[in-house]
């Protein structure tokens, strides 16, 4: 778990107010959709989306093994990106709609 | 219309006589009885995947496995020759958990010198012999080699750990396997190494969640809504055909086309799959390791199709390995719980991401992996209740759910036979030995 308070590099300041979107695991990821409005997802959504591709390239400048943390909480912002996606493009709805109690418990997820 | 070829027959379904086009009864999905004697004819006697060998990296690399549909538990471990063994999970003391943390009940792992057992001490070398007694000369007549690990028949293809709880398994791995355990050889299963792994306890048969996932008929119209509206529109109008099916009984094959490695039109994919250049179908940017020059497995795009996009194994009875175009795999496994419940674990397979891109575009693929399999998830558990309804009793199977038709047929051919049988009435009778 990050703090609310995620440095982001130089450059991204933007974006700070979206920094509590920082989550270092999947399940953090999507329980911060699950709890979100769609008025907040939103408001994350459209400042993410204009800065992903150069989100990414700063990040590629880098070993992804070795990643800087500021560059790494950028990062791990698209990954909620990528949840809070869903909600926004398809659902209208934090949650996948007629999904009802389903749930998926992540036994293993890659490292960042 | 048909937009890719039958076979001669005119469906195929047909081009397996025997396998009937009537409709078929799912008291098999729910009825007690039926359910113990699928445990019994077909769990207890068959070939099980519990993993890949990427788990046990090391000397003394275990995992347990818990099989509460059998009231067992397996301990699978790396051995100091690196052989690939397993256990069942129990003292020979006093009949402990040999191998657990914190809840007797889930399963963990790690790495270990040798097994020592929290109760009193006992300990087992790597290949499950006993090594140390507390207070040996305290007991009476002691053999220590007769008191090692009780072992599990446990055997490896192509890197997925298989055991078999059956003392004397009818069939080797590779016999049980085949012709897949050929056919799919040579696959870079070793190099996708970047995993995700999740579980669910779905509150439906076994056998409904393969259903689910070897027939793609339902993808128009239940994940509608996963694509733009122009292409979901598109999509429901066409429906689905698959490319290409194939049975290798028990076993069986769905080769379908695909979307999007990369999409002919952006205007088919929402705004973040362009950006991350990735979607349903995984990174559009396939890794090195699958380009497009590399022979692919002689089972692999059967039909030679240029819109290929992915094929679906169902390895029997009870695992699928589902290979995309766009290089990468999903393994889906099915352990039975009960008549009307069992755990769905699924893995997703990624060649490792060289930079930051690369691990986003992954990261989406597994984001939308997991949406479609919330809402499959949920409509087994409508499913199932509403079988047990028994208000219908059988239900209608089209040509492109031959692959249900096939599985439900299977599994009644192994729980008649009390084990694997040597023959299916819709496949040709295998070619003689003298060669006639």
């Amino acid at each position: 778990m990050m703090s609310d308070t995620a440095t982001l590099p130089p450059g991204f300041a933007d974006l700070d107010p979206f920094a509590d979107w920082a989550l270092d695991t999947w399940r953090e990821r999507y329980e911060k959709r699950l709890a979100s409005s769609m008025d907040e997802m939103q408001a994350f959504y459209d400042a993410m989306m204009p800065r992903l591709t150069e989100i990414l390239e700063h990040c590629d400048r880098f070993d992804l093994q070795d990643l800087p943390d500021d560059a790494r909480n950028l990062l791990l912002m698209a990954f909620s990106l990528c949840e809070a996606s869903f909600p926004v493009e398809a659902w209208r709805q934090p949650r996948v709609p007629d999904s009802g109690s389903a749930d998926l418990e992540m036994v293993r997820e890659p490292p960042l | 219309m048909a937009h890719f070829p039958k076979p001669a027959e005119g469906s195929w379904t047909e081009h397996y006589p025997g396998l009937g086009t009537g409709p078929v009864s799912y008291k098999d999905s729910y009825d007690p009885d039926y359910w113990q004697q699928e445990i019994d004819t077909i769990f207890k006697k068959e070939w099980l995947c519990v993993g890949r060998v990427e788990r046990l990296g090391r000397t003394g690399s275990y995992f347990t496995k818990e099989f509460p549909w059998a009231k067992q538990s397996i301990v699978v471990v790396k051995d100091r020759e690196g052989t690939v063994r397993a256990f069942y999970n129990v003292c020979r003391h006093r009949g402990n958990k040999l191998v657990w943390d914190d809840y007797p009940n889930e399963e963990t792992s790690g790495v270990c010198r040798q097994f020592s057992c929290k109760y009193h001490g006992w300990r087992y070398d790597l290949d499950g012999s006993l090594t140390f007694i507390q207070q040996e000369e305290e007991f009476f007549d002691v053999d220590k080699d007769s008191l090692g690990l009780v072992p599990v028949a446990c055997d490896v293809w192509e890197g997925f750990i298989f055991v078999n709880l059956d003392p004397e398994p009818q069939q080797t791995l590779a016999e049980a396997l085949s012709p897949l355990s050929e056919g799919l050889a040579g696959y870079p299963f070793g190099e996708m190494t970047q995993t995700y792994e999740v579980r669910s306890e779905v509150n439906s048969n076994w056998k409904l969640f393969i259903d689910a996932f070897v027939e793609f008929y339902h993808a128009p119209v239940l994940h509608q809504r996963q694509a733009t509206a122009e292409e979901s529109q598109k999509l429901a109008s066409i429906g689905f055909e698959g490319l290409h099916y194939e049975l290798f009984s028990p076993h069986s094959m769905v080769s379908s086309w695909g979307g999007m490695s990369p999409p002919k039109d952006p205007r088919m994919v929402k705004p973040i799959e362009n950006l991350l250049r990735s979607g349903l179908f995984g990174p559009w940017d396939k890794p090195d390791v699958v380009n497009d020059n590399q022979d692919l497995p002689p089972l692999l795009n059967p039909s030679k199709h240029r819109s290929w996009g992915i094929d679906s194994f169902l390895v029997w009875p009870n695992f699928m390995i589902l290979f995309w175009e766009t290089g990468w795999y999903l393994t889906y496994t099915y352990w039975p719980l009960g008549p009307s419940k069992h755990l769905f674990e699924s893995t997703l397979n990624f060649a490792p991401p060289e930079n930051a891109s690369q691990r986003a575009a992954q990261e989406f693929a597994f984001s939308t992996f997991k949406e479609y399999a919330f809402q499959d998830a949920n409509t087994l558990e409508a499913t199932q209740t509403m079988i047990e309804s028994e208000v219908v009793d059988t239900f209608m199977l089209n040509d492109q759910e031959i692959l249900c038709r096939h599985h439900h047929a299977a599994v009644r051919e192994q729980v008649k036979a009390g084990g694997r049988p040597t023959s299916y009435p819709w496949m040709p009778a295998p070619a003689s030995a003298n060669g006639e």
